[in-house]
């Protein structure tokens, strides 16, 4: 157990290393399943995933994956509080509206949050828009600003604000450039962070959905 | 309408088909105490099976048919050239394989295909039941199955399956006994029905009851309700169709070339209709009819009836259709709600079609996929790699 291939994306290697064996995960946005299939088999977890798409749907069922088709957007009200160990966010962040309603959702129906995003700070993206004064476009940001599905435009930085506002305790973090783990500057040379999340011990949780402001004065 | 709509599309999904079958009755003495406080005894269910069970009885699944339909579902009747209901999906090689799995198709009490019913002789008085049949419900019927499954000695069935009513029976049978339900699949179904549909299954039973001919039930020496009856089942028709399968399927195409200015039927889903009201007025019994919509509408397990104790390890496929205005994806979502309130594991795909609530009968590329993998999954367990969900 804890083995995992070589040509496994990094992302989900730092992912696979943080959950531990037995886990409940519930994945947001779980796609084809290649990541909860991972846990599953590897970790001996007990996953469970969110998805849109209903060609991705077969692709987790073909995997005997248990995946709900649903729009995360619209949160996670029917799960009981902490029925999860870990609610995984991979990649899926940047394209919800009402993302810090639902990583208060996240943290409510999970014990922990994994929260995978591209940085939008890095620094292709901005000596694009300095010297080119063009929308960025990075690995991590590929599209185009007429075709990206992304709706929300965050940095490194900013992530870090909104945790530090809504009162979450950032547990790990993890930055990547490609299959580069970077641990200097990352606001400027990662791109793309991810984040291990948890409510600060004594925290009640389900109550915490005017957490926001709370946070600001101890975590600043 | 499960019979015939298969003639019309013919669908495949890959392996081959089961030959001759033929339906089988299971008699017991009873009674059964029903939900009413009535009892019912003695009790015949007409069943068929394909497949094996195998030594361990692990392998056997329960199929369960809609409002009209029976236990034929797959295979051939000797001297027939069209098969059973869902033979896309059972079969060797196909979803439901029977080179794997034993597949048991149970009929319903009430109903007028083999089982007792309005229809059967009363024994004591030695004449059909008519409206002195007992009123009988979703939980009835599922408690007549158990006795199957019993008589064949099965603890644990692989899976309950089953689309509309035949979702209902397999959503009480794992509120019955959940013990006994290793997973279940209910296909474009709900917990319970809404006003809606309740006021289509009145309309149905309200033109059923204003033909003389029904009698009070009372018709089986001078013939059925034909007229009731087959008007009820075009309004069935109808809900069972989207309004873009109906475009596709008739548009305002004229059966004559020109307009009759009378009153036959001039547009071609007017002969569709009425030719499907006469069909089904010469296979099924108005008074189980009135029985079985009854039951239907009787049926809720909504406020965590569905999932009443704890613990249950039960495994769910939910499957609804996209165009389905009869039983619409949300009273499936509802069924996913109440199931992650309880913690039990699920799996939810709203799948793409246009045929409405028929395409549970005829879309079959979704079902297909989605029921063999989620089936080998259960079956296999931790063996494939993959059973470590529970």
């Amino acid at each position: 157990m804890g083995t995992i291939a070589d040509d496994i994306r990094p992302d989900h290697r730092v992912i696979f290393d943080w959950v531990e064996p037995g886990a409940r995960v519930l994945d947001l946005g779980c796609g084809g399943g290649e990541l909860i299939d991972l846990l599953s088999q590897q970790k001996d977890a007990r996953v469970q995933g969110i998805e849109l798409d209903e060609k991705a749907i077969y692709e987790c069922v073909k995997k005997g994956l248990s995946v709900c088709q649903g729009d995360i957007e619209t949160g996670l009200a029917e799960y009981p509080d902490r029925c999860f160990d870990y609610v995984i966010q991979n990649q899926s962040l940047q394209e919800i509206r009402k993302a810090s309603f639902l990583l208060r959702e996240a943290l409510r129906v999970g014990e922990r949050a994994i929260v995978g995003f591209p940085n939008f700070a890095h620094i292709g993206a901005r000596v694009s828009l300095f010297f080119g004064g063009r929308a960025p476009m990075t690995p991590s940001l590929p599209y185009r600003w007429y075709d990206t599905p992304n709706v929300r435009f965050l940095s490194i930085g900013d992530f870090r604000g909104v945790c530090a506002d809504m009162g979450f305790a950032v547990e790990k973090a993890a930055f990547l450039n490609g299959q580069k783990a970077i641990t200097f500057w990352p606001n400027l040379r990662a791109l793309s962070a991810i984040f291990l999340l948890s409510l600060p011990d004594g925290r009640a949780h389900a109550g915490e959905r005017n957490a926001e402001g709370q946070g600001t004065k101890a975590e600043r | 309408m499960e019979a015939e709509l298969k003639t019309e599309t013919a669908p495949t999904s890959g392996g081959r088909t089961l030959g001759i079958v033929e339906t089988r009755e299971h008699t017991f003495a009873g009674p059964l105490l029903l939900e009413s406080g009535e009892s019912l005894g003695p009790v015949t269910l007409a069943y068929e099976t394909c497949g094996k069970l195998n030594r361990e009885k692990s392998n056997a699944i329960l199929v369960l048919h809609a409002l009209s339909g029976d236990a034929h579902a797959a295979g051939l009747h000797r001297g027939e050239k069209v098969p059973g209901w869902w033979d896309a999906m059972i079969g060797p090689g196909k979803p439901f394989d029977t080179n794997r799995y034993f597949v048991i198709c149970s009929n319903v009490i009430g109903g007028c295909k083999g089982s007792t019913g309005p229809a059967s002789v009363d024994p004591r008085t030695g004449k059909p039941y008519g409206t002195t049949f007992p009123f009988i419900t979703i939980g009835d019927m599922v408690q007549a199955q158990r006795h199957l499954i019993d008589f064949f000695a099965i603890d644990s069935l692989l899976c309950v399956a089953g689309g509309s009513m035949g979702g209902m029976q397999a959503l009480q049978w794992v509120a019955s006994c959940p013990e006994r339900v290793r997973s279940a699949i209910p296909i474009a179904t709900a917990l319970k029905h809404s006003p809606q549909q309740i006021a289509f299954n009145e309309v149905i039973r309200q033109s059923i009851m204003a033909d003389p001919a029904w009698r009070g039930g009372d018709y089986y020496e001078t013939g059925q309700p034909e007229k009731g009856l087959s008007v009820a089942r075009m309004i069935g028709h109808i809900t069972f169709m989207s309004e873009q399968s109906m475009e596709e399927k008739f548009s305002r195409r004229l059966k004559n070339d020109r307009l009759g200015f009378d009153f036959g039927a001039d547009f071609e889903v007017e002969g569709y209709l009425r030719y499907r009201g006469a069909n089904f007025v010469k296979r099924f019994d108005a008074n189980s009819y009135l029985y079985i919509t009854k039951a239907m509408d009787y049926f809720d397990l909504s406020g965590g009836r569905l999932i009443a104790g704890k613990g249950v390890d039960t495994r769910f496929l939910v499957l609804s259709f996209q165009s389905d205005w009869l039983y619409p994806s949300h009273q499936s979502q509802e069924i996913v709600r109440q199931l992650k309130r309880k913690q039990v594991d699920a799996t939810y795909c709203e799948l793409k079609s246009t045929y409405g609530h028929d395409a549970f009968l005829v879309e079959l590329e979704g079902q297909t996929t989605l029921i063999r993998h989620f089936l080998e999954r259960i079956y296999y367990g931790k063996e494939n790699g993959n059973g470590n969900h529970r």
